[in-house]
């Protein structure tokens, strides 16, 4: 009886997941497969995806470059939030929380007002007799914008992990005399494994896909495969070739989280901030 | 934590029912303009739209801007939405006929129709108006920076090209625009449809990726005006809304090489649901009072002489804005291209914006 | 070490808060241009007020939010409920089938949502228009249900289960037990979703960016077609506006937790 009754609770859920998430992907397959004039069935699409690779390389190389910056200055910050006192540690969760839920589309600008040849930071320099420096419109500027919008995502589960890990294990190692250095890493750092790769995860799933920041920060060099596709389907008129590289891109982004979660090892590893 | 969640939500939702209410019972039609591209009461200009809503006050108007006559085309081939009142450019509308997209418009409704200036009236992307009325016309051409560029390089389009002002350079963000300033370069037609003087067009354009900037369209007003961009093309109207606030800009016409010269008229598609609330609409941008006040603001040249009346005489005497006969004469008409051509340039103006390497499928 | 660390997290919270410090100034700018500030006032939050479309895009954006975070919530604490009763092969079907929207970019999402709407509502009913207020509602709900579902789990896992027993014992119906055991012992988690479910929907842009069709547009979709033509200031003003609700919402949300901890910890030392 309880069966059925966990059945008839979840069957609209899964209903429901299977005709807006599985769907969905079918009809992205289906436009992908077929031809953007004649509607018939062609491979076309698909075999012309080689072409993108370049600009997939490229997404991939800075959304993994950015997700590991994000790490690097990430956990510091979550370590030491966890050192805090309670009160101290909810406000500081609070302010990193904070700009995740503003507009990232207005912050990416104020960074070009900040970057651009004719921005504050150059006319700072060049009011204190530096010259001007190209700081827009380079990968770096790129990379500097995703780990800026997508840092929270990194520190948010790094925290929520790291404040867990029971304060006699660090006193167990230190009684069997670990220094403060191997305490870290043969104690803090295994246990906040999970931390670190669903932090990974979550930067890097929305910067490989972004559009915006690259199309704000970057130069006609630094093309990323989101623009590719967001022009696609906004003014390319060929909804089928975007179909083509979305499929591409979510495989990609599997196969990526795959190898970031095979890390790991651990299944069940997720977690949310 | 339970209670002051609740407190919230409940917040919100008065918010989302008070803002709910006001949905009222006006009919609501869809306008779908280029941006920046009507006056919405800045600078002490005419809010066009709310003077309408004013003066027929059963009809509700929502306004979304796009930023190329792709943009708005492939918003509606894709279908799924409804708009009322368009306004592309004349290539544009004659595609939208060919295929069928656009409703014939009821003259019985639009009776200042005939305060449009014959020389406007019965062009060839729409030879009897059956289909669209002129809402404006202007030319394309190079705004440039006279504090850094030498004027001695303004010599024509290969400005554009020009090592010198590397990374200073905009360039148009649509295919047709940018692909006619290489046509115009090449000498070819502004029209053409041969797969082999588009391509050369494509590896025209690829060989100024280089010193371009970015591939932009409306951004152009903040860019040149704050000086991060020196060099770009753009229409004429908008020159001078930049000249306005930056003046060291300045707008050259390339008449040797030939330039775009356009009209954008204003049509109902037929995924229109209110095909009377969007006549009454055109007419209103008709009538000489409003359209005078608008084209004040968007400084675009005006087919309707009487406008002129109700608009500062400084923009209706600027050569740029209303150029000689001679000048205008220089100037090339887009035709409607078929399809094929279209997205063939497309997906060549892709693969040079987006750095792929360049030909043919 | 620790110094280091407090040394890293200041600037980290500098870099993080630089942006919006340079959004606040350039809200009081008399001049256009974000880089140069040409003299204070105040006009840019009377233009906020003034300008009919932007505050219909925030009710709209509310509205939506509201609404998806709401439904999404009292669905997916259902189902959540319902996948913990499942079979174990099944519940790990289930849940990765949770994980599809959570791992996919939402650019991929928003593309394949929005095909499903053209292709079914177009192609296949003939409709005239399909993307509309409803569609856009669908797609915030699908991508708010794992959020909620994700957080109501482990607290449904880590509930004991000889609690619902007990309350059955005692007299209660199943029903009764959910209501008034199961649900209490989950609350945090369904608290916690909500919110967050809340919080990503107001905020989304790229999803509602491909889904929405012109009537109904969210105001992220408003501030990107504002992005795309020239900067008008009031857009910084609102940035701000908004930048103090949420935080004085975070900040009121806090103290309340504070003072329940408080509570919780004085009736423990009873």
């Amino acid at each position: 009886m309880k069966r059925n009754k966990s059945l008839l609770l979840s069957t609209p859920y899964i209903l429901w997941m299977v005709i807006f998430t599985l769907v969905p992907l079918g009809v992205v397959l289906y436009y992908a497969l077929t031809d953007v004039e004649t509607g018939a069935f062609t491979v076309d699409n698909m075999s012309k995806l080689v072409r993108y690779l370049p600009a997939f390389g490229r997404s991939i190389l800075y959304s993994l470059i950015s997700a590991v910056i994000c790490l690097l200055i990430g956990y510091p910050v979550a370590y030491y939030m966890t050192q805090c006192s309670p009160t101290t540690q909810r406000f500081l969760y609070m302010l990193v929380m904070l700009p995740m839920c503003m507009s990232f589309l207005l912050r990416t600008l104020a960074w070009v007002g900040l970057l651009q040849d004719t921005g504050i930071i150059n006319n700072i320099l060049e009011a204190i007799g530096l010259p001007r420096l190209p700081l827009i419109r380079t990968p770096a500027a790129v990379i500097l914008g995703m780990v800026y919008n997508y840092l929270p995502y990194m520190i948010l589960p790094l925290y929520a992990i790291i404040v867990k890990i029971d304060p006699r294990l660090i006193e167990a190692a230190e009684d069997l005399g670990c220094n403060s250095t191997k305490v870290f890493s043969k104690v803090i750092l295994p246990l906040s494994m999970p931390g670190i790769l669903s932090g990974m995860t979550m930067v890097f799933v929305p910067a490989v896909s972004t559009f915006y920041i690259s199309n704000k920060l970057g130069s006609t060099e630094t093309v990323l495969i989101g623009d590719i596709v967001e022009r696609l389907f906004k003014q390319g008129d060929n909804p089928n070739m975007g179909a083509a590289l979305s499929l591409l891109l979510m495989v990609l982004v599997f196969v990526c989280t795959g190898i970031i979660n095979r890390f790991g090892g651990d299944e069940e590893g997720a977690v949310i901030v | 934590m339970k209670k002051s969640l609740s407190i919230v939500i409940l917040l919100c939702v008065l918010i989302g029912l008070l803002s709910g209410c006001t949905q009222d019972k006006r009919v609501t039609i869809n306008v779908y303009n280029w941006g920046q591209y009507i006056s919405e009461g800045n600078d002490g200009c005419i809010d066009v739209i709310a003077e309408f809503e004013r003066l027929n006050p059963d009809i509700r108007v929502n306004y979304v801007t796009y930023d190329s006559n792709e943009t708005m085309y492939t918003k509606m081939a894709n279908g799924g939405i409804t708009v009322d009142v368009i306004i592309p450019s004349d290539y544009m509308v004659d595609r939208l006929i060919q295929e069928n997209m656009l409703l014939p418009l009821n003259y019985d409704n639009i009776p200042n129709a005939q305060k449009v200036d014959s020389q406007f009236r019965n062009q060839a992307f729409d030879p009897e108006n059956k289909y669209s009325l002129p809402y404006s016309w202007g030319t394309v051409g190079i705004i440039y920076n006279d504090k850094y560029v030498d004027e001695a390089d303004v010599t024509g389009w290969e400005l554009l090209w020009n090592e010198k002002y590397a990374d200073k350079i905009l360039m148009f963000d649509n295919s047709r625009d940018a692909f006619c300033i290489a046509q115009c370069m090449l000498g070819y037609d502004i029209n053409t449809t041969d797969e082999q003087e588009l391509l050369q067009c494509a590896r025209e354009l690829e060989r100024q990726r280089p010193v371009v900037q970015q591939y932009i369209m409306d951004q152009v007003f903040d860019l040149m005006e704050n000086e991060e961009a020196w060099i770009a093309p753009y229409y004429a109207g908008d020159y001078l809304t930049m000249a306005d606030e930056n003046e060291h800009l300045q707008f050259f016409l390339p008449e040797h090489q030939g330039f775009n010269r356009f009209i954008d008229a204003m049509c109902i598609p037929t995924c229109c649901e209110n095909k009377d609330a969007a006549e009454r609409f055109i007419n209103f941008l008709c009538e000489p009072e409003f359209a005078g006040g608008n084209m004040d603001w968007i400084c675009y040249g005006t087919p309707i002489s009487e406008a002129k009346e109700y608009m500062d005489p400084e923009v209706v005497n600027d050569p740029v804005a209303y150029p000689s006969e001679e000048t205008w004469n220089h100037g090339k008409d887009y035709v409607a291209l078929p399809r094929s051509t279209t997205r063939l340039m497309e997906s060549l103006f892709m693969q040079v914006r987006n750095g792929l390497e360049v030909k043919l499928d | 070490m620790k110094k280091f660390n407090r040394v890293v997290t200041v600037l980290i919270f500098l870099f993080l808060y630089a942006p919006m410090l340079v959004l606040l100034i350039a809200s009081f700018n008399v001049g256009k241009d974000i880089t140069e500030f040409e003299g204070f006032t105040l006009m840019r939050y009377v233009e906020v007020f003034q300008d009919r479309s932007m505050l219909t895009m925030l009710g709209n954006s509310i509205l939506v939010s509201v609404l998806a975070s709401a439904i999404a919530t009292v669905f997916g604490t259902f189902s959540a409920v319902g996948i913990y009763n499942l079979k174990p092969r099944m519940r790990k079907a289930v849940m990765s089938l949770t994980n599809i929207p959570m791992t996919n970019p939402d650019i991929v999402t928003g593309i394949s949502l929005s095909l499903l709407f053209v292709f079914v509502g177009s192609k296949l009913l003939g409709q005239k228009e399909s993307l509309t207020f409803w569609t856009l509602l669908i797609a915030h709900i699908t991508f708010n249900l794992p959020y909620v579902i994700l957080n109501v789990m482990p607290k449904l896992q880590q509930m004991n289960p000889a609690l619902t027993d007990a309350a059955m014992d005692l007299g209660c119906t199943p029903l009764q037990s959910f209501f008034k055991v199961t649900l209490y012992e989950i609350m945090p988690g369904i608290i916690s979703g909500a919110i967050m479910a809340f919080t990503m929907s107001l905020d989304d842009f790229v999803i509602s960016y491909f889904v929405t069709g012109l009537d109904f547009i969210t105001l992220p979709v408003e501030i990107y077609n504002y992005t795309k033509k020239q900067l008008e200031p009031k857009l910084y003003a609102m940035f701000i506006m908004m930048f103090l609700l949420i935080l004085v919402l975070m900040i009121v949300m806090n103290l309340l937790q504070v003072r329940q901890d408080k509570q919780k910890k004085r009736r423990e030392g009873r």
